[in-house]
């Protein structure tokens, strides 16, 4: 079984803070690390690997230092590792995206079973796994928390549903996005690490992957980002201030009359 | 301090110390509670590649010796020696092997221990024989193509948990040092069994239990080396071993002295920090000074006892005897920083006092290892 | 790609600063762009000289972008039930379409849908879409994509929305890439820009750091989904009237190569925190699962839901499905009660719609008190458990 797992570098969103001063993003100390979702897509493709056999490439677009992510993908159990990276690609939204890794996953001869996270934590749009699917014309589950089995050509899971979930069965070729529930993600290996040090990334460029021009980076995505903001907070507070017991009648008072 | 690591002793050491702060740190308070043998993190450790990092590339291992060890070591036990004992008991059990046993045996055996599919265990301690091993009773008679052994191991490291124990019984009394012998014992060998385990004042998640051998009997292919040089073997896995119980102590320390100098910042008292009082600055910096000086010292033991495998006693000696009266010290003092919040089972620092004082006495007292300083000197001023 | 004016340019480093991504830096007086610049456009919204400009190379508009009119709303139908979420689109779906001058219609997809049309209609829509067949009573990406898809080509509309629910951001991305078109995920404002009718979609991103406005300039429908609790529906008008058209798809288009074996319900918490009016949450500052004991008496007393910022969370005092924020839930309710929760803005995006919020924290600096309608600075160990006490008597009489 051929196994592609989607992965993408992301600023750590818990360093990312608001500097009080400048009501700037403070991004002193802020860490480039794999999406954290793709930390688990990367873990489920090797344990199917481990239980079914077969074969993991990891895949990301994104600058050359994405390629530190490829690495650390190899050291927990990815055999090959691959990078799409051309500034055209700059500036893509999530329709330019899954242009360029689906083309990009064609390009390397395709896959039975693509994993991606459920979303990447810097843009939460929870697009691309979808988008890919449908480009490739493969059938897709989404919010997959286990895969129950992976035989004869079919994969059953479950996916996770606002009120429960659905256990679902479909055929591969076929890509799933994945859950943090899933599983635990392995630290990676020494061997992996020795692996991932020596390992040669294969590096496509736009014009590898046959990328159409009209579907790539800014110019090839169909939305546009008009402003970018720093959330306003309503400012109206009304501090209520005195022993405990005169603060707790305020409490009170404000309660009944909201209540 | 850089060591100048080579790049792979620094990916030990970056391995070792994600599993430390992402699976044993979070659940050290826990295991010191239930007593737990912490199983999963174990098997963490095992897919990380770690059980095999002393044992030869053609074993499956990573081919990177005591000095490997050590530098895992020290970062598990920075985050809790209960965990790095159950881990390290493994590689004691298995020096046995790896130092006299047969081609064939190491060939059966070691590669299993290194991928950490089988977990190994080391049996010399009995009632009657702790320093003094020449008080072993065990026994083993030869019956056709088996040993017979009788007698039974105390407090042993690993017990129930392991699936190999290399275990040390007197096969000639008559013959003195000379009349012990070491054996594989497999666990579900007929006669073979597990006592109860043992309630602890530390390291309370590594299990330590008795052996009991009634009429075990074991094929003869399990005799590790020779007949009548199982104290040889004994001897000179503990040479291998005492670095890494060394290491257990700079690790140790050094969670004390991180805890220590992260609570000194914070508290503040009469308007300070506490770091900023002398009385309180100056315990931090002994520590500082003695945990750094013991990590020197067990880095180029390490290193010696490698190159010098037949001379090695002095040196192993040496920096388990520093090492781990310093982790003691140094766990002590970290309680005292911390004072009234230290004692108090809400911060780490109280079960790295209770953990350290095993590392005096395991592997060898501090006393012992001191005896055997002394008569190396005793040699060398001739 | 991104220009820096050197002329203009101070070396000031504000763009540095704002650049999430690292990729501007100040070398030898001026503003230098690196290689993992994704062209967000942050810096430039900064530069206080006007240094810095994107030079875009537009794309080719698809079409005659006025043949497409009409907002559509998808109403997510599930288990018997019209999702909530389905009423607030229409509440905001319907001020969208008035500005337009246009018709709202919703799209109801599902089978034994009785009744349910109506209510659409009731809660705003003009038209409402109707399948209803027993091939989809069972939610699967292939068809209900396909049938939404073709409705859309047939009929045009220039806005579809959708709920940012586990069904809308799993099968409207298909749709969007289906269509060759735009989609915004997590909507919490929508909005229509004067000069030209586009719509303008904004949504929290980084952790609810930043907040984007994002256009879908050169193709239509514009799609987006939008966070459950985040809009308003309007009061239930049972005399509106509206067209109910059944619409019968091909049989084909409603299979799917995804075979549901089964849909299991999982118990939810006692008071659904998504839906409840009064929330009183706890975060860090309860110190243990022993403290954090204290939000539930309080809960209980008040009839609410308990939520927990994600610190309180991540030390397992209580479960993930109780967390609010950027990485938990979005909750709107009547009375949001926060205790001894700092107000990490990741905390703040999944709350600060509740119409009162009471804060009870012992830091006077911390950020909760920004949105805080009242706050109280002081020992919630001592406050909470008063507070309890009283009310609970309160109840009593």
């Amino acid at each position: 079984m051929k196994i592609v797992v989607c992965v993408k570098q992301v600023p750590d969103a818990k360093d990312v803070r608001l500097d009080p001063n400048t009501n700037t993003l403070a991004r002193d100390g802020v860490q480039s690390i794999m999406n954290p979702y793709d930390r688990h897509a990367l873990e489920e493709g090797v344990r199917l690997k481990e239980q079914y056999g077969g074969t993991v490439t990891v895949l990301s677009m994104g600058p050359p230092q994405a390629g530190e992510t490829l690495r650390e993908a190899v050291a927990c159990g990815a055999d090959e590792a691959v990078l799409v990276s051309d500034r055209a690609f700059a500036g893509a939204d999530t329709w330019a995206t899954t242009h360029t890794l689906s083309q990009a996953i064609k390009k390397i001869g395709g896959a039975d079973l693509i994993l991606c996270g459920k979303q990447a934590i810097d843009g939460d749009t929870a697009q691309v796994g979808p988008g890919i699917a449908e480009r490739l014309g493969i059938p897709y589950a989404t919010y997959v928390k286990k895969v129950v089995t992976c035989e004869n050509g079919a994969i059953r899971l479950q996916r996770m549903m606002d009120d429960g979930y659905d256990t679902v069965e479909m055929d591969l070729p076929a890509l799933m996005t994945v859950v943090k529930e899933i599983n635990e993600p392995r630290i990676p290996s020494l061997k992996g690490k020795m692996k991932a040090k020596s390992i040669a990334i294969t590096t496509l460029n736009a014009a590898d992957i046959g990328a159409d021009p009209d579907q790539i980076g800014l110019k090839g995505s169909t939305t546009q980002v008009v402003r970018v903001f720093t959330p306003q907070v309503r400012g109206e507070r009304a501090m209520l201030t005195g022993t405990v017991d005169e603060v707790v009648a305020q409490l009170v008072e404000k309660l009944e009359s909201l209540l | 301090m850089d060591y100048f690591l080579t790049e792979e002793q620094q990916m030990i050491v970056d391995v070792a110390r994600q599993i430390t702060e992402e699976l044993i740190i979070p659940q050290r308070a826990e295991l010191d509670e239930t007593e737990e043998y912490p199983r999963e993190i174990l098997k963490a450790m095992a897919q990380a590649d770690l059980y095999g990092l002393y044992i030869p590339e053609e074993y499956g291992g990573f081919g990177g010796g005591p000095f490997a060890m050590v530098l895992a070591l020290e970062q598990i036990a920075r985050g809790c020696t209960g965990v790095a004992t159950a881990y390290a008991a493994s590689a004691l059990g298995a020096y046995p092997i790896l130092i006299s046993g047969s081609e064939e045996m190491k060939q059966h055996y070691l590669s299993d221990i290194a991928a950490g599919k089988r977990l190994a265990a080391f049996a010399l301690t009995e009632a009657n024989a702790g320093s003094d091993a020449s008080g072993i009773q065990t026994t083993a008679v030869q019956d056709g193509d088996h040993w017979v052994l009788n007698g039974t191991k105390q407090w042993i490291t690993n017990a129930g948990e392991a699936d190999i124990y290399t275990v040390i019984a007197i096969t000639d009394r008559s013959k003195g040092p000379r009349g012990a012998t070491m054996f594989v014992v497999e666990k579900g060998d007929p006669g073979f069994s597990v006592g109860p385990k043992e309630k602890k004042m530390g390291i309370r998640c590594s299990a330590t239990c008795e052996l009991i051998f009634k009429d075990c009997r074991i094929p003869k292919d399990r005799v590790i080396g020779r007949t009548g040089a199982g104290f040889i073997t004994v001897m000179k896995t503990l040479d291998l071993s005492r670095p890494g119980i060394a290491s257990l102590g700079v690790g140790l320390g050094q969670g004390a002295l991180d805890e220590a100098a992260r609570y000194a910042k914070q508290r503040v008292q009469f308007g300070k920090p506490i770091i900023s009082f002398q009385a309180v600055a100056h315990m931090l910096a002994d520590m500082a000074i003695q945990v750094e000086a013991a990590r020197a010292l067990v880095y180029a033991a390490a290193k010696h006892v490698s190159a010098h495998p037949n001379d090695a006693s002095k040196a192993a000696s040496m920096c388990k005897v520093f090492a781990t009266d310093t982790a003691m010290k140094v766990a002590v003092d970290a309680v005292q920083v911390l004072a009234g919040y230290g004692f108090m089972r809400d911060y780490p620092v109280e079960k790295m006092m209770r953990d350290a004082k095993i590392l005096q006495i395991y592997e060898g007292t501090n006393q012992i290892q001191r005896n055997v300083i002394g008569q190396e000197l005793n040699k060398e001023y001739t | 790609m991104l220009r820096i004016d050197i002329e203009a340019c101070i070396g000031c480093g504000v763009c540095e600063q704002t650049c999430t991504f690292g990729a501007i830096k100040v070398e030898e007086g001026h503003a230098v762009v690196g290689d993992n610049c994704t062209l967000c456009g942050n810096c430039v919204d900064a530069c206080e000289v006007g240094a810095l400009s994107i030079e875009r190379e537009e794309r080719a508009t698809k079409g005659n972008l006025a043949d497409w009119s009409g907002v559509w709303v998808y109403a997510e139908y599930r288990h018997g039930r019209t999702a909530p979420v389905a009423f607030e689109l229409l509440g905001v779906g319907r001020k969208l379409a008035d500005e337009r001058s246009v018709k709202l219609a919703a799209v109801l997809l599902g089978s034994n849908l009785a009744g349910q049309a109506e209510e659409l209609i009731a809660a705003g829509a003009d038209v409402v879409y109707r399948v209803d067949d027993p091939s989809l009573a069972h939610f699967t990406d292939d068809a209900y994509g396909n049938v939404l898809t073709d409705l859309i080509r047939e009929h045009k509309p220039e806005i579809v929305l959708a709920g940012a629910t586990a069904i809308g951001r799993s099968f409207i991305p298909r749709v969007a890439t289906s269509l060759a078109t735009g989609l915004t995920a997590d909507c919490t404002d929508l909005a229509i820009r004067a000069e030209d009718g586009a719509l303008l979609q904004t949504r929290p991103a980084f952790g609810g750091n930043i907040m984007a406005t994002i256009v879908c300039p050169h193709t239509r429908p514009q799609i987006a989904t939008v966070r459950p609790m985040v809009m308003k529906p309007l009061a239930r008008d049972a005399a509106r009237q509206g067209a109910i058209i059944d619409v019968k798809p091909a049989a084909a288009r409603m299979k799917s190569r995804v075979r549901v074996i089964e849909s299991v319900m999982e118990e939810q918490d006692q008071v659904n925190l998504c839906e409840a009016d009064v929330v009183v949450a706890g975060g860090r500052g309860l110190d243990d699962a022993k403290g954090f004991a204290q939000i539930r008496e309080l809960a209980d007393v008040l009839g609410g839901a308990v939520a927990a910022s994600r610190a309180a969370v991540d030390s397992g005092w209580i479960g993930y499905p109780h967390q609010v924020g950027q990485t938990g839930k979005t909750v709107a309710p009547k009375l949001y009660i926060a205790c001894g929760i700092s107000g990490a803005i990741q905390h703040l995006v999944g709350m600060q719609s509740s119409e009162t919020i009471i804060a009870i924290n012992k830091d006077p600096n911390a950020p909760i008190f920004d949105v805080a309608t009242y706050g109280v600075v002081g020992d919630l160990f001592e406050i909470v458990p008063k507070l309890t006490e009283r009310m609970r008597g309160r109840n009593a009489r």
